[in-house]
C-alpha cells in the first residue's frame, strides 16, 4: 500500500499549494476588495476603513494573515462571505451539493454516450458511420457552452415547453429534506417520488447541455485509445476463440483502453466544472459557478478563496480516485 | 557517424495535412474570416455602434438582415465586426502562452533539478483549478476589459505548453545527436537552440493550432460573464449575453454564437488534421495534453 | 481424409494481391509446416483459414473442414456467424507473442474458461475444473493457483503453454500455429514444440504450423510446404524438402533460412 501513501502524500502537497495560491491570488489583487465591499462612500472614510480592516485580520502582515486564515480552515472555518453575509462554509455546503449533482449527471451522460459512440467509430474506422461520429466530437468540443445552454434553454423551455425553467426545483415545491444536498436522491429518501421527478426533469437540460463539450473531448480520444487497443494481439486471440463480438469488445477491448480512458475522464473533469460556471448562469442553478461568479465580480475574497480551496480539493480528489481505480484494475499495478 | 544523419528536423508534412477535406473546409472557413476583418470598414455595412432607438429589436428582414439588438444597432454589422475582437486576440493569447509555456518547459525540461521542480510545481497548481474560475478570478481583480480577459488567460493556459515543452525536451536531451553537439563543445543553450528547438517546434505549433478553438472559447466565455469586452464594443460573447436579457429576440444570441462556432470548428479541423499529420513519436505528447 | 483442405486461396487487399492461390493439405494428426520467407503470405494464409483476415480483405477460394463428424464443404461460405461459432470450438489458433495474445488485465482462469463456457455451456465450477486439467496437460506447475494469476507473472514460455491451453480447450480438431516458438528463448523453444506434437499425435488434431524456422520444421513437421508470393512452391514430406528440394526457390531457401540445430528430444525445458 505504499503506492497509495504515495498518491496521498502527493494529494496533500498539492492542496497546501491550493491554499497558498488562493491566498496570495486574492492578495494581489490591484482593485481593493474594502471599496468593493463597502462602497465608494465608506471607503472613502479613513476611520471606517480602519475598523473593516481590523475585524477582517487585513492589518496583521500577510505571512501571518496566511496562518491565521490555515489555522482558520483547520478548525472548518472559512470566514464569513461579505456578498452574502453568511459563513462561507455554509453557502458552499449548498451550493457544492448542486453543482455536483450536475456534475454527476453530466459526466454519466457524457461517459455512456462517449464510450458507445467511440467504440462504434473505432470498429468502423474510416467508414462513414466513423465520419459522422467524429464530426458530432469536433462540433461538441466547438460549440461555446453558455450558447448552447441559451439555444437549449429558448428551443426547450420557451418554444417547445418541453423543460422545466431554470433552477432545480419548480417553485411551488420545497426543497426535500437535506441528507446529501443532492435534491433528486434527498427526494426519494424521503418518500417524495414527484419531488424527485420534479428535480431530475429540472436537471436534464442543464445536465445534457454541460455533458456536450466532455462528450466530445471524450470521445476523440476514447476513439483513438480504442485504436490502438485494436490493433493488439489479444484482441486478434479473442475473436480467434470464437467469444461474441460483444464480449469481444466489453471484456478484452474496452478493458485493454480503461486506463487511457480514466486518464481522460479524470482531464475532462477540469473542463467539466469550467463549463458549469457558464451553464449554471444560464440556468440559475445556484452551484458552486453561480456562487464563484458572483463571488469574483464583487471581489468577495473570503467567497473566493473558499471557491478555490473546495473546487482545488475536488480536483485532487478526483485524481487521487483515480490514481487508485488505476492500481485497482490493473493487476501489474496492483500485483507489482 | 551513423546516428548523425538521422532527421534533424521532423518537420511537418504539410501536404498531407492539406489533403483532408475537412482541413480544406476548416481553412477556407478561417481565411474568410479573416478576410472579413480586414475588409470590414469596406463593404458599407451599418456602423455596428449607431444606435436607432426606433429600430429597436427587429426580427431578421430585408434592412437587417440579422436583426437589430435592443438599442437599434445592426447585429449583421456586429456579427461581422466581432471578429476584429476575437481573432487578433486569439493569436496574442495563444503566440503568449506559447511563447510563455515554451521557454518555461524548455528551460525545465533542459535543466532539471529544482528550477524543473519548482516550474512544474507552479504548473501543477495551475492546473488543479478549472480554467475559467481561476482566469474570472483574475480578470474580476483586474477590472473588466478585453486585454485584462487576454492577460487572465495568459495566466491559466501556459502550463499546457509547458508540460509538453518539458516532455519534448526531455525526449529530445537524449538523442545522440544532441549528445554529440554537446561533446562537440556547445554549451547548454546554445545546444537548446540549435539541436533542440528544431525538433519541439513542430508539435509545438500543432497543440498551439489545437488550442486556438479553447481559447476563443474561453475569452467569448469571459466576455459573456461580463468580465471581458466592455459595451459597446462588439464581442460575441457579450453579444450572446445580451440575447440572454432579450429572450424572445432569438436572433441576438443565435448569430455571434454561429459566428464563435464557426470560427473554432474551423481551427478544430485544421488542427486535427495536422496532429494527425504529426509524426507519430511526437504525436503522443502532443495528444495526450490538448485538453 | 480428415482436416483441413485449402483450394485455390486468394486475397487481395486494396487492389494488392497478397495471397495468389495457395493450394494445401492439413490432415488430421499430422504437422504440416508452412514455410516461407517474411511477405510469402504465410500468416495470412493461416488468418485467412480461421477468418480472421484484415478487414477490407477479399477472399476467394475454398477451405474444406471435415473432423468424421462435422463436414464443411467451404469454410470461407460460412455466414459471419456461423463461423464464430467454430472458431475456438473447431478450430483454434496460438499465436506468435504470447505476452502479447493474452490481455495483460484479466487473469488466466478468465481467459483459460470464457470460450469453453461459451461454447460448451459448461458452468462456472465444471469449466474451472477443465481448466485445472489442461494446465497439468499443458504442464503449467501448480495449475490451481496459476488461474488466479495474471500474464505478467510467467515467464513466455509458460505463457505460450497456457495460450496452447486455451486453444485445445474446447476440443479442437484444427490448430493453426503461427511462429509459436519464435518470439521465445531458444532454451524453452524446444518443450513447446514438444508438446505441440504430442498434442497432435493423442488427440489428432491437424496442425498447421506457420514458421519461417527450418529447424523448428525439421522438428515437428510431417510435410513441408513452401511458399512464395502468395502461392506454394514445393510440398512434400520434411525429409524431402530439406534434404532434396527440388525447386530452385526452395533450396536457395533452405540455404538462406537460419538453422537453428533440431531441437533434441532430450534438452531441457523451462
Amino acid at each position: 500500500m505504499r503506492y497509495i501513501a504515495i498518491r496521498l502524500g502527493l494529494s496533500v502537497v498539492l492542496l497546501i499549494g491550493v491554499t497558498i495560491i488562493t491566498f496570495v491570488l486574492t492578495n494581489l489583487v490591484p482593485a481593493s476588495p474594502i471599496t468593493a465591499a463597502l462602497g465608494e462612500r465608506a471607503a472613502g472614510d479613513p476611520k471606517i476603513v480602519e475598523a473593516f480592516k481590523k475585524a477582517q485580520g487585513l492589518d496583521q502582515p500577510l505571512p501571518v494573515q496566511y496562518f491565521v486564515y490555515l489555522g482558520h480552515l483547520l478548525q472548518g472555518n472559512l470566514g464569513t462571505s461579505i456578498g452574502t453575509r453568511n459563513p462561507v462554509t455554509q453557502d458552499l455546503a449548498y451550493a457544492f451539493p448542486a453543482t455536483a449533482e450536475l456534475a454527476i449527471f453530466a459526466i454519466a451522460v457524457a461517459v455512456v454516450i462517449g464510450l458507445v459512440l467511440a467504440v462504434v467509430a473505432a470498429l468502423r474506422q474510416n467508414r462513414f458511420s466513423d465520419q459522422l461520429i467524429r464530426a458530432v466530437s469536433v462540433v461538441g468540443i466547438s460549440v461555446p457552452t453558455f450558447w448552447l445552454a441559451v439555444a437549449a434553454y429558448f428551443l426547450f423551455f420557451f418554444v417547445l415547453h418541453w423543460a422545466p425553467g431554470s433552477g432545480r426545483l419548480s417553485a411551488f415545491y420545497d426543497p426535500p429534506p437535506r441528507v446529501t444536498g443532492l435534491f433528486t436522491i434527498d427526494a426519494l429518501i424521503a418518500g417524495q417520488p414527484d419531488v424527485a421527478a420534479d428535480a431530475f426533469a429540472h436537471l436534464v437540460l442543464p445536465g445534457c447541455v454541460l455533458a456536450v463539450y466532455t462528450l466530445g473531448l471524450l470521445v476523440r480520444f476514447a476513439r483513438s485509445s480504442i485504436l490502438d487497443v485494436l490493433n493488439q494481439d489479444y484482441v486478434r486471440a479473442a475473436r480467434a476463440k470464437g467469444l461474441s463480438p460483444f464480449r469481444v469488445v466489453t471484456g478484452y477491448l474496452l478493458r485493454g483502453a480503461l486506463l487511457p480512458i480514466l486518464t481522460i475522464v479524470g482531464l475532462a473533469f477540469g473542463s467539466l466544472l469550467s463549463g458549469a460556471v457558464l451553464t449554471e448562469q444560464v440556468f440559475s442553478w445556484g452551484g458552486i459557478g453561480q456562487y464563484a461568479y458572483r463571488a469574483a465580480t464583487s471581489l468577495d475574497l473570503p467567497s473566493i478563496m473558499g471557491v478555490g480551496l473546495i473546487v482545488g480539493l475536488v480536483y485532487i480528489t478526483v485524481n487521487f480516485v483515480i490514481d487508485l481505480v488505476y492500481g485497482f484494475v490493473d493487476p501489474r499495478v496492483r500485483l507489482g | 557517424m551513423t546516428a548523425l544523419p538521422v532527421s534533424r528536423r521532423r518537420a511537418l508534412r504539410i501536404p498531407v495535412a492539406w489533403r483532408r477535406p475537412a482541413a480544406i473546409g476548416g481553412a477556407v472557413v478561417l481565411v474568410l474570416w479573416v478576410l472579413l476583418a480586414l475588409v470590414d470598414p469596406l463593404l458599407g455595412l451599418q456602423d455596428p455602434l449607431k444606435q436607432s432607438v426606433g429600430d429597436a429589436l427587429h426580427a431578421p428582414s430585408g434592412a437587417h438582415p440579422f436583426g437589430t439588438d435592443e438599442l437599434g444597432r445592426d447585429v449583421l454589422s456586429r456579427t461581422l465586426w466581432g471578429v476584429r475582437a476575437s481573432l487578433p486576440l486569439a493569436v496574442a493569447l495563444v503566440a503568449g502562452s506559447l511563447l510563455i509555456g515554451s521557454v518555461l518547459g524548455a528551460v525545465a525540461g533542459y535543466l532539471g533539478g529544482v528550477v524543473d521542480e519548482v516550474i512544474m510545481r507552479i504548473a501543477d497548481l495551475v492546473f488543479a483549478f478549472p480554467t475559467i474560475i481561476l482566469a474570472m478570478v483574475v480578470a474580476a481583480a483586474l477590472g473588466p476589459s478585453l486585454t485584462n480577459a487576454v492577460l487572465a488567460l495568459l495566466v491559466v493556459s501556459w502550463p499546457n505548453y509547458a508540460r509538453v515543452m518539458r516532455a519534448l525536451v526531455l525526449g529530445a536531451r537524449n538523442q545522440e545527436y544532441v549528445i554529440a553537439g554537446r561533446l562537440l563543445g556547445a554549451g547548454p543553450f546554445t545546444s537548446l537552440r540549435r539541436d533542440v528547438l528544431p525538433n519541439v517546434s513542430a508539435p509545438m505549433l500543432v497543440l498551439a493550432m489545437l488550442d486556438f478553438g479553447n481559447q476563443i472559447l474561453l475569452l467569448a466565455g469571459l466576455s459573456f460573464l461580463g468580465l471581458g469586452a466592455v459595451p459597446p464594443t462588439p464581442e460575441w460573447g457579450s453579444m450572446v449575453a445580451d440575447g440572454v436579457t432579450q429572450f424572445s429576440s432569438w436572433w441576438l444570441a443565435t448569430f455571434p454564437g454561429l459566428a464563435i462556432f464557426s470560427v473554432v470548428v474551423a481551427f478544430n479541423l485544421i488542427g486535427d488534421s495536422l496532429r494527425d499529420a504529426l509524426d507519430p513519436r511526437t504525436a503522443g505528447a502532443v495528444q495526450g495534453s490538448s485538453i | 481424409m480428415t482436416g483441413l483442405d485449402i483450394r485455390g486461396l486468394a486475397l487481395t487487399i486494396s487492389g494488392r494481391r497478397i495471397l495468389d492461390g495457395v493450394d494445401v493439405e492439413v490432415p488430421s494428426g499430422q504437422v504440416t509446416g508452412l514455410a516461407g520467407e517474411s511477405g510469402s503470405g504465410k500468416t495470412m494464409t493461416g488468418l485467412a483459414v480461421i477468418g480472421l483476415q484484415p478487414a477490407g480483405a477479399k477472399v476467394t477460394g475454398t477451405v474444406a473442414y471435415d473432423d468424421g463428424e462435422t463436414v464443411v464443404p467451404d469454410l470461407l461460405a460460412l455466414r459471419p456467424g456461423a463461423m464464430n461459432r467454430l472458431r475456438g470450438r473447431r478450430i483454434a489458433m496460438v499465436f506468435q507473442d504470447p505476452t502479447a495474445s493474452l490481455q495483460p488485465m484479466l487473469s488466466i482462469g478468465t481467459q483459460l474458461t470464457d470460450h469453453m463456457r461459451h461454447h460448451l455451456g459448461l458452468s462456472r465450477a465444471a469449466a474451472r475444473a477443465r481448466a485445472i486439467g489442461l494446465l497439468e496437460r499443458v504442464r503449467v506447475p501448480s495449475p490451481e493457483a496459476a488461474l488466479k494469476k495474471y500474464p505478467h507473472q510467467f515467464s513466455g514460455g509458460q505463457l505460450q503453454r497456457i495460450a496452447i491451453a486455451i486453444a485445445i480447450a474446447c476440443d479442437p480438431k484444427v490448430l493453426i500455429a503461427d511462429e509459436p516458438t519464435t518470439a521465445l528463448d531458444v532454451t524453452v523453444q524446444a518443450g513447446v514444440l514438444r508438446l505441440l506434437r504430442e498434442l497432435t499425435d493423442d488427440l489428432g488434431l491437424a496442425v498447421l504450423l506457420v514458421t519461417h524456422d527450418l529447424g523448428v520444421m525439421s522438428a515437428v513437421a510431417d510435410t513441408v510446404a513452401v511458399m512464395r508470393n502468395g502461392v506454394v512452391v514445393e510440398h512434400g514430406s520434411r525429409y524431402q524438402v530439406i534434404r532434396e528440394p527440388r525447386t530452385a526457390y526452395a533450396r536457395e531457401l533452405v540455404e538462406s533460412l537460419p538453422h537453428t540445430p533440431p531441437p533434441g528430444v532430450g534438452e531441457g525445458d523451462a
